[in-house]
């Protein structure tokens, strides 16, 4: 349904993509992620129409983003990163203008307002003035002028943003329910919107896709290791050390907290049992012991920093490891 | 509906539910009422001495005495308000966000262009149709020729027309609105100079050149109730080529 084939866009001397490519297939759910600043705005206005790529296709339905933006444009939802809503006229106006230059009109116009406004939960906001809504309801005004014409492909820049935890399982189950019938592609930074509501993850990081996966796969590609977070009452001078002859553990990391150890097994070799043996007949004082699972967050973390992170020689810099690791979400065993 | 209908609706009512057209046109009929008010006392002034020198009834021409100096005078109040309409079309859209999402509707950019352009031609040509109660009050107690101050609302609303037209391309060239206005006065008062330039440069073909470029001119045909085609073929062809390079600018602020 969509097919960006490399794609870059350069401001000037600014690349702000380069060479993009992924496909999003009929009825498939993706997630755009990235930090602020990483393209996802730009892959998405290209992919509206709004602006043409430097170099590179990009084909909506069929129609080349380029050639047929006409096409292109009847066939898509979007809903750019600020609501684009006209603060002078009331719900029910703007959505009727959206409604006319989408070429829909009379009882057909009136049926999908009513939809929308069911679905959205705008019916006691109709008759009230944008500008005098909420941050909250702006957006869902914004995304019914999305929805309002039942396209094929909807575009979403940051839908959940300024709505309440509420409201954002609302709209979570709402994209999840138009999976399926038609194909979304949104960008967020919040990791569980797209583990929750998505398919497939494309992180992007600089311009480049530094990934493209699903949620689940992303994580178990990246983990290398298993981790092992352990904390001692009476740690030795020597803790380190004797935790690395663990059979199956590569590395230990201290961490800032006295007692407490990260350590780094080999895949699919679980140590615990060892490390569990060799405290407690040392008398170390066993106080926790738990393995880290890689969450969604940490891979992008990984993805996004590595870059970042790599100094003049192309080795990746160290000392941040510990401290990312140390953020982990923690899986008690 | 058709796409320029749509936008010209909504556009319309953007105009009406905020207060900038009720200012605007308050404050230009009332300039424009008072200066009626003033050039007919002074007509009336006229008048008075006319009789005592000739004393008798006098033939007041109110076409020359009135009319025309209004119609002179409502030129430079047009160039004072109009741009204060214009401003917001494109300047607003793009500051607010809407711009792109304009842009990413099934309509092209001439359409939103014909739109944004007829609607405040609409908001001006009620405006320049409420002053035409001055000379229906006035037809009521004198006599005067018809016909020049007919003409003289044409070029009124060709000139309007023009003005509106740097607007809107003035608007679409920044996001912001003060910005939008005072270009366009600027546009304007260079166009309103050239014919003092093209004046000062003589008979040459230069300057001859030069004063057709200025608006002046062309207008003083339609006040002195003249129907040039060469005047028709100015005002249309500025109107046109301004609508134009707002074009060229929408389509070019999307490659920014």
């Amino acid at each position: 349904m969509i097919d960006v084939q490399q794609v870059t866009k350069r401001y000037g001397q600014h690349t702000a993509l380069d060479r993009v490519t992924f496909r999003v297939a009929k009825g498939e759910v993706l997630a755009f992620l990235g930090p602020n600043g990483a393209g996802k705005t730009t892959t998405m206005r290209i992919l509206t129409c709004f602006m043409p790529a430097t170099e590179g296709s990009a084909q909506v339905a069929g129609f080349d983003c380029a050639d047929q933006p006409l096409e292109v444009k009847r066939r898509v939802g979007y809903l750019p990163e600020t609501p684009p809503v006209y603060q002078e006229l009331t719900v029910t106006e703007y959505l009727t203008f959206v409604g006319h230059l989408r070429g829909l009109g009379g009882k057909k116009l009136s049926a999908v307002m009513d939809r929308e406004a069911q679905r959205l939960g705008l019916g006691q906001v109709r008759h009230r003035l944008i500008g005098h809504l909420s941050r909250g309801f702006r957006q869902r005004v914004g995304l019914a002028q999305a929805l309002l014409h039942d396209p094929e492909v909807l575009i979403l820049d940051e839908p959940t943003v300024g709505l309440d935890p509420k409201q954002i399982i609302e709209i979570r189950e709402l994209i999840k329910s138009l999976a399926g019938s038609h194909s979304v592609i949104l960008s967020t930074h919040i990791l569980p919107e797209a583990t929750a509501v998505c398919q497939r993850v494309v992180i992007i990081s600089n311009g480049r896709i530094v990934a493209e996966d699903t949620p689940e796969q992303l994580s178990a590609r990246l983990r290398h290791s298993e981790k092992v977070s352990v904390t001692v009452k009476y740690p030795p001078v020597d803790g380190a050390e004797r935790f690395k002859s663990v059979a199956g553990v590569q590395n230990v990391f201290t961490t800032g907290t006295t007692g407490t150890y990260i350590l780094e097994c080999s895949l699919g070799h679980d140590a615990r049992e060892e490390i569990a043996r060799l405290i407690v007949t040392q008398g170390w004082g066993l106080l926790e012991l738990k393995s880290i699972s890689m969450t969604l967050e940490d891979v992008f973390l990984q993805l996004t920093q590595h870059e970042e992170n790599l100094s003049p020689d192309g080795e990746p810099a160290t000392g941040r490891h510990t401290t990312r690791l140390t953020e982990s979400k923690e899986q008690s065993v | 509906m058709t796409p320029v209908t749509t936008m010209v609706a909504k556009e319309l009512r953007s105009y009406f539910v905020s207060p900038v057209v009720y200012v605007v046109g308050a404050v230009f009929l009332f300039i424009v009422g008072l200066l009626s008010y003033l050039y007919i006392v002074f007509a009336g002034a006229q008048a008075i001495q006319l009789m005592q020198m000739q004393g008798g009834m006098a033939q007041l021409n109110l076409n020359d005495l009135v009319f025309r100096n209004l119609f002179s005078s409502i030129r430079f109040v047009l160039l004072l308000t109009l741009p204060i309409l214009t401003m917001r079309l494109f300047a607003e859209e793009r500051k607010l966000r809407t711009f792109e999402f304009l842009m990413t509707s099934p309509v092209g950019i001439h359409e939103i262009v014909a739109g944004k352009f007829m609607s405040v031609f609409l908001v001006f040509l009620g405006l320049l149709g409420l002053t035409g109660l001055i000379p229906l009050v006035l037809s009521l107690f004198s006599e005067f020729d018809w016909y020049p101050i007919l003409t003289g609302y044409l070029g009124l609303a060709l000139l309007g027309a023009l003005f509106l037209s740097v607007g809107v391309l003035a608007s679409a060239l920044t996001e912001n609105q003060i910005v939008a206005a005072f270009l366009s006065f600027g546009i304007l008062l260079l166009f309103w100079l050239l014919a003092g330039l093209g004046s000062l440069m003589g008979d040459t073909a230069l300057g001859q050149a030069v004063s057709y470029l200025s608006f002046m001119e062309h207008f003083d045909h339609f006040v002195r109730g003249l129907i040039d085609t060469k005047d028709l073929v100015y005002f249309l062809s500025g109107l046109v080529l301004m609508l134009f390079l707002t074009h060229r600018v929408v389509e070019a602020v999307r490659w920014k």
